[in-house]
C-alpha cells in the first residue's frame, strides 16, 4: 500500500480517537506506560499531518484527500472528508498543539492522567473532524461532540470556579450551535443535500440568506469568539488547567473563524455583504475594547484570554473586508491579502497564545497563582525561563520578525485599501497590545523580587524548555519565512473570495 | 376467522401466558418466586418472537376492522416486549431489595403489556380504549403495590383519579365523533369525514376530547400534573416501566387516532398539539432545573420529551411520524438506562433516588459513571448519542414541513435542558463521593445496563439502521 491510497484524513482523526480509549481502558495504574502512549499518539498523529502537508498539492484549489462513503443512508448523509487550503494549516495547528499539550501535562497532572490524555486525544481527533468534514451533518456531530471531552476537562482538571466556568461554556457554545443545526436542516429541504460544496452553490433569497447568515453567526461568533458574545471565554480560559487553555485558545477558537470561511462566507454571501458593515464594526470593536479590557486584568490568565478575544478582531475584520475592499477598489486583490492576512493571524495566535499560556502554566505549577500582584522580579530566579516569555510576549505585541507581525501587518494593510479610518483604529491594537502585554511583564518579570516564594522559584527544567523551545522557533520561523502557510492556502482563498464576490440570489 | 386468530395470535399467546403465570404463581411456594420470574420473562420473549415471526408484508385488518397488523404495530410490540423484559429484570432485583416481591407484579405487568399491545393494533376506537383500559387499570396497581411505603398509594390515588378523569375525557370525545360520523371504526370514520365535512366544528370538538385523552397518557403539559407525582411516589421499578413501554403504547395511539382516524382534520390537530408541544418543552425543561430529586427531574424530562415528539407529529408528514417513532423509542431506551442506574445505586432498600446520591461516581465506579455519561449526554441531544439523532431527525422533518420557527423554538428549550442534564454530570464527575460503598447489584443488571449504555453510544454512531426501521414502519 503506498502513502496515497492510505485514507489519510481518517487515520487523523481516528489514531487519536483510538489511542484515547485505550489510554482510558489502560487506567490510572499504569502511569508511566499511559503518558508515554499517548506522547507517542499525538507524535504518530502530527507525523500523519506532516505527511499530509507533504502529498498536499497547493495548487490546486478545491478539496484533496477525498474520503466518501456511506453513513446514513436513510438521508443521504456521508460520511465524507476533504482538505483545502484552508484547512490544512488548521490540521497541522491542531496535532502539534496536541504534543505540546500532552508534554505539559507529563508530571503535572496528579488525578486521574488516563483520563485526562484519553479526554485530549479523543479531542485531537474531533478537532481534526470538525477541519475535515465535508458533510453538514458530520461537521456538526464532530462540532458537538467536542464539547464533551472539553467540559470534563474544565470541570475535573480545573480550578476552584471551574463548574460555573465549565456549565457556562458549554451551554454558551450549544446555544450557538444549535441554531447552526436548523440552519442546516433548512438548506436541505431547500437543496436535498447536505453536502458542504453542495451548500455552497445553492440559490437563495436575500431574506433566507440572513435568517441562515444569523444561524451561523451565532455558532461561530461564540466559538471565535466576537464581542458581545465574549464573555465565557475569560471564564473557562482562568478556570481550566494549562492544557485546556492552549487548546482553547489555540484551536477552539479557530473552529469559530473556521465556520465562517467554509459557511458564512460562501453560503451566505450575499448576507455577508448585508451585514459587512455590522461584522467590521463589532470586529473594530472587540480589537479595540476588549484591547482596553485587557490592560487592567490582574489575572494573567484573563488578560492572555482577552487579549486572544482582541487578536480573533483581526480575524473576522480580515474576513469580512473584502467587501468592503472591493466596493472600494473594485480589485480583489487586497480582499485576498486581507483574509490571507486573517488566516496567517488565526495559525500565528495558535502558537502565540499556547506559547503564552504555556509560560503561565510553568508559573502557575511552582507558585499556584495567576495574580499578577503575587510575581514581581522572577527574571532573578528564572532567567531562561523569563527569556523565553520575553520572546513569546513580543510576539503577543505584534512585534515584526515574530510571526504575530504577518497577519496584523496583512489586515491592517488591506484595511487601508478600504477605508482609512478601519485601518486606524485597528491599528490602534499595535500600541494597546504591546501595552498590556509588556506591561504585565514587566509587572511580573522584571522589578525587585519582594516576595519569598519568587526568590526560590526554579527556573525551567528540561520537559518545559524542549516546550518553550518549540514554540519558539516555530514563532520566529513563520515570522520570518511565512511563505509555507501562504503557499498552501493561496489557491483555496483565491477561489473562495472569487466565489463569495458573486450573488447567489436566483 | 382462522386468519383473524393468526393475526392476533401474539396478543392471544400473551393472554394465555398471562393467566398460565398467574396460575403458576398461586400453587408455588418459593418465596423469591423464581418460578413465575422466569415464566414470565419466557412469555415475553415467545410473544417476541411470534410478533417477529409472523412480522405483516402489508397490512392486515382482522376481527371487522377493529384490529390491525402492520410494520409499525409489529415493530413497536416487538419492542415493547423487549424492554418489558429489560424493566423485569431490574424489577426483580429491585422487589427483592425492597421486600415486596410478589407474583402479581409479573401478572399484572403482562396484562399491561397485554394492554400496549392491543392499543398498538387498535384499529377502532372502542379496541384503543380497551387497550388502554386494560395498561391504566394495570399500572394504577402496579403503582400501588409497596403498601408499607408513605408515597406509593398516594401516588396510585392521584394517578388513579385523573387517569379515570382522562378515560371519561376520553370516551366523551369518542361518543362526539361516534354520533357525528356512526362508526367507530377508524377507517370508516376517516373516509366519511372526507365526504362529509358540514360538522367540521363538532368534530374538532370531539377531536379536542380524544387529544386530551391521548396528552393525558402521554404525559404532555398542560395534562402532566400526575407524572412528577406518580413518578417520583411509585417504587422505581414501576416508574422505570411507566416511563418506557406504555409511551410506545401512547404513541401508537396517538398514530392510529390521529393519523389513521382524523388525518382530514390534520390542519385543527396538528394546531392544538403545536400548543402543547411548546408548552411541553417549556414546563419539563424549566421545572426540571428546580428539581432535587431525580425521578422528579427525569418525570419533568419526560414531559419534555414528549413536547419534542409531538414536533414530530406536528410536521405531518409519514416522515415525520417516522421521526415521532424513533424519537420514542430512543427515549424509551434512554429512560430505561437512566431509572435503570436509580435502581442500581439502591441498596437494602434504600433509594439512590436524589440528586447527591450520584455525587462523585466516577470514583465510585467508572464505568457507571460512563454510562449514566452517555445516557445524560443522549437526553441532552449532544452527538454522537442516540439523543441527538431521534432530536435531529423529528427537527428535519419539522423543518421540511415548513415550521422553522418551531424548530428554532424547539432547540432553544432543549438548551435549557442541556442544564439539568450537565448538572448530573457534574456531580458524577466534579464533585467528590460522600462515601465510596461500593455498588451492589446482580451480575445481569451490570449486564443489562452497560449493554444499554453501550447501546445508546453505538445507535449514536450508526443510527441508519433504526431510522430506515423506523422510516419502514410508516411507509407501508
Amino acid at each position: 500500500m503506498t502513502l496515497n491510497s492510505l485514507p489519510i484524513l481518517s487515520i487523523l482523526i481516528w489514531t487519536p480517537i483510538i489511542g484515547g480509549i485505550w489510554a482510558l481502558i489502560a487506567g490510572d495504574r499504569q502511569e508511566q506506560t499511559v503518558k508515554y502512549f499517548s506522547f507517542a499518539v499525538s507524535v504518530i498523529t502530527f507525523i500523519f499531518s506532516v505527511i499530509l502537508y507533504c502529498q498536499f498539492d497547493p495548487s490546486y484549489a478545491g478539496m484533496q484527500f477525498i474520503e466518501e462513503t456511506d453513513w446514513i443512508k436513510a438521508f443521504d448523509i456521508k460520511y465524507h472528508l476533504g482538505v483545502d487550503g484552508i484547512a490544512l494549516p488548521l490540521i497541522m495547528l491542531t496535532s502539534f498543539t496536541t504534543i505540546l499539550v500532552i508534554l505539559a501535562a507529563w508530571e503535572v497532572i496528579e488525578k486521574h492522567i488516563s483520563y485526562y490524555m484519553c479526554a485530549f486525544l479523543i479531542l485531537t481527533g474531533l478537532m481534526n473532524g470538525v477541519f475535515v468534514a465535508l458533510d453538514a451533518i458530520l461537521f456538526y456531530v464532530y462540532w458537538e461532540a467536542m464539547l464533551i471531552p472539553m467540559f470534563l476537562i474544565i470541570g475535573i482538571w480545573g480550578g476552584p470556579n471551574r463548574v460555573y466556568a465549565t456549565i457556562k461554556f458549554f451551554l454558551y457554545t450549544f446555544l450557538g450551535s444549535v441554531f447552526m443545526l436548523v440552519a442546516f436542516l433548512y438548506l436541505y429541504s431547500v437543496a436535498g443535500s447536505f453536502n458542504i460544496q453542495a451548500l455552497h452553490d445553492v440559490p437563495l433569497t436575500l431574506t433566507a440568506q440572513k435568517f441562515i447568515f444569523v444561524a451561523f453567526f451565532l455558532a461561530f461568533a461564540v466559538k471565535i469568539p466576537m464581542w458581545p458574545v465574549h464573555t465565557w471565554l475569560p471564564d473557562a480560559h482562568v478556570e481550566a488547567p494549562t492544557g485546556g487553555s492552549v487548546i482553547l485558545a489555540a484551536i477552539m477558537l479557530k473552529m469559530g473563524g473556521y465556520g465562517f470561511l467554509r459557511f458564512s462566507l460562501p453560503i451566505t454571501p450575499d448576507a455577508s455583504l448585508f451585514f459587512d458593515d455590522a461584522m467590521i464594526m463589532l470586529s473594530l470593536i472587540a480589537i479595540v475594547y476588549i484591547g482596553f479590557v485587557a490592560l487592567v486584568q490582574e489575572d494573567m490568565k484573563k488578560l492572555i484570554a482577552y487579549s486572544s478575544i482582541s487578536h480573533m478582531g483581526f480575524v473576522t475584520l480580515g474576513f469580512f473586508i473584502p467587501f468592503s475592499i472591493v466596493a472600494a477598489t473594485g480589485a480583489s486583490s487586497g480582499a485576498i491579502m486581507g483574509m490571507e492576512g486573517a488566516m496567517m493571524q488565526m495559525i500565528s495566535h495558535g502558537f502565540i497564545s499556547a506559547a503564552m499560556f504555556l509560560c503561565v502554566g510553568v508559573m502557575y505549577d511552582r507558585m499556584h497563582s495567576r495574580m499578577i500582584k503575587d510575581y514581581g522580579g522572577v527574571v532573578n530566579s528564572m532567567p531562561y525561563f523569563a527569556a523565553f516569555m520575553m520572546l513569546f510576549a513580543m510576539a503577543n505585541a505584534g512585534l515584526p520578525g515574530t510571526s504575530g507581525f504577518v497577519g496584523e501587518f496583512l489586515v491592517i494593510l488591506s484595511s487601508f485599501e478600504a477605508s482609512f479610518w478601519i485601518a486606524f483604529t485597528a491599528a490602534i491594537t499595535l500600541i494597546l497590545g504591546a501595552a498590556y502585554t509588556l506591561w504585565m511583564y514587566k509587572r511580573v518579570v522584571f522589578g525587585e523580587v519582594t516576595k519569598e516564594s519568587v526568590a526560590e522559584l526554579k527556573d525551567i527544567n528540561g520537559r518545559e524548555a524542549f516546550i518553550l523551545f518549540l514554540l519558539a522557533i516555530v514563532i520566529l520561523t513563520f515570522g520570518i519565512w511565512p511563505a509555507p502557510i501562504f503557499e498552501v492556502m493561496h489557491a483555496s482563498v483565491e477561489q473562495l473570495i472569487e466565489h463569495v464576490l458573486q450573488t447567489k440570489i436566483l | 376467522m382462522n386468519a383473524d386468530l393468526i393475526i392476533a395470535l401474539p396478543e392471544i399467546t400473551l393472554l394465555t401466558l398471562a393467566c398460565l403465570v398467574l396460575l403458576v404463581d398461586a400453587f408455588s411456594k418459593d418465596p423469591l418466586h423464581l418460578l413465575t420470574y422466569w415464566t414470565t420473562q419466557a412469555s415475553l420473549l415467545v410473544v417476541m418472537a411470534l410478533v417477529l415471526f409472523y412480522f405483516p408484508d402489508n397490512t392486515q385488518i382482522a376481527f371487522n376492522g377493529s384490529f390491525v397488523s402492520d410494520s409499525m404495530s409489529a415493530i413497536l410490540k416487538a419492542f415493547m416486549c423487549g424492554i418489558t423484559f429489560v424493566v423485569f429484570l431490574y424489577s426483580y432485583d429491585y422487589l427483592k431489595e425492597h421486600k415486596f416481591l410478589k407474583g402479581e407484579y409479573f401478572v399484572l405487568g403482562l396484562f399491561a403489556v397485554l394492554g400496549m399491545m392491543i392499543m398498538a393494533s387498535a384499529y377502532s376506537l372502542l379496541s384503543v380504549y380497551l387497550g388502554l383500559e386494560l395498561l391504566s387499570l394495570s399500572l394504577y396497581a402496579m403503582v400501588a403495590m409497596q403498601r408499607d411505603s408513605k408515597t406509593a398509594p398516594e401516588a396510585a390515588m392521584k394517578y388513579f383519579v385523573l387517569g379515570a378523569i382522562a378515560s371519561g375525557m376520553l370516551l366523551y370525545g369518542i361518543s362526539m365523533i361516534y354520533g357525528l360520523t356512526g362508526s367507530l371504526d377508524l377507517l370508516t370514520i376517516a373516509e366519511r369525514i372526507n365526504i362529509d365535512d358540514s360538522n367540521h366544528m363538532f368534530l374538532v370538538y370531539g377531536m379536542i376530547f380524544l387529544i386530551i385523552g391521548i396528552a393525558f397518557k402521554l404525559g404532555a403539559a398542560p395534562f402532566h400534573m400526575w407524572v412528577p407525582d406518580v413518578y417520583q411516589g411509585a417504587p422505581t421499578s414501576v416508574t422505570l416501566f411507566i416511563s418506557t413501554a406504555p409511551k410506545l403504547a401512547a404513541f401508537a395511539m396517538a398514530m392510529r387516532v390521529l393519523v389513521d382516524g382524523l388525518m382530514p382534520l390534520v390542519s385543527d390537530w396538528q394546531s392544538i398539539l403545536m400548543i402543547l408541544a411548546v408548552l411541553s418543552m417549556a414546563i419539563g425543561n424549566v421545572i426540571a432545573i428546580a428539581q432535587t430529586n431525580m425521578k422528579r427531574m427525569l418525570a419533568y424530562s419526560t414531559i419534555a420529551h414528549v413536547g419534542f415528539l409531538f414536533l414530530g407529529l406536528i410536521a405531518g408528514t409519514t416522515s415525520g411520524f417516522s421521526g415521532s417513532m424513533f424519537y420514542i423509542i430512543s427515549y424509551a431506551l434512554m429512560s430505561m438506562g437512566g431509572f435503570g442506574m436509580i435502581i442500581l445505586l439502591g441498596r437494602n432498600g434504600f433509594e439512590a433516588d436524589m440528586l447527591e446520591d450520584f455525587k462523585g461516581l466516577s470514583d465510585r465506579s467508572p464505568w457507571f459513571a460512563f454510562v449514566m455519561l452517555c445516557i445524560m449526554f443522549s437526553m441532552a441531544g449532544v452527538p454522537p448519542f442516540l439523543g441527538f439523532w431521534s432530536k435531529w431527525f423529528v427537527l428535519k422533518e419539522l423543518v421540511a414541513s415548513g415550521f422553522v420557527e418551531l424548530a428554532a423554538i424547539a432547540v432553544l428549550f432543549s438548551i435549557i435542558g442541556a442544564y439539568y442534564y450537565l448538572r448530573i454530570i457534574k456531580l458524577m464527575y466534579f464533585d467528590k463521593p460522600d462515601s465510596m460503598t461500593a455498588i451492589k447489584s446482580s451480575k445481569q443488571m451490570r449486564f443489562v445496563l452497560s449493554v444499554n449504555g453501550v447501546l445508546i453510544l453505538a445507535l449514536g454512531l450508526a443510527p441508519n439502521m433504526l431510522m430506515s426501521l423506523c422510516l419502514v414502519a410508516l411507509a407501508g
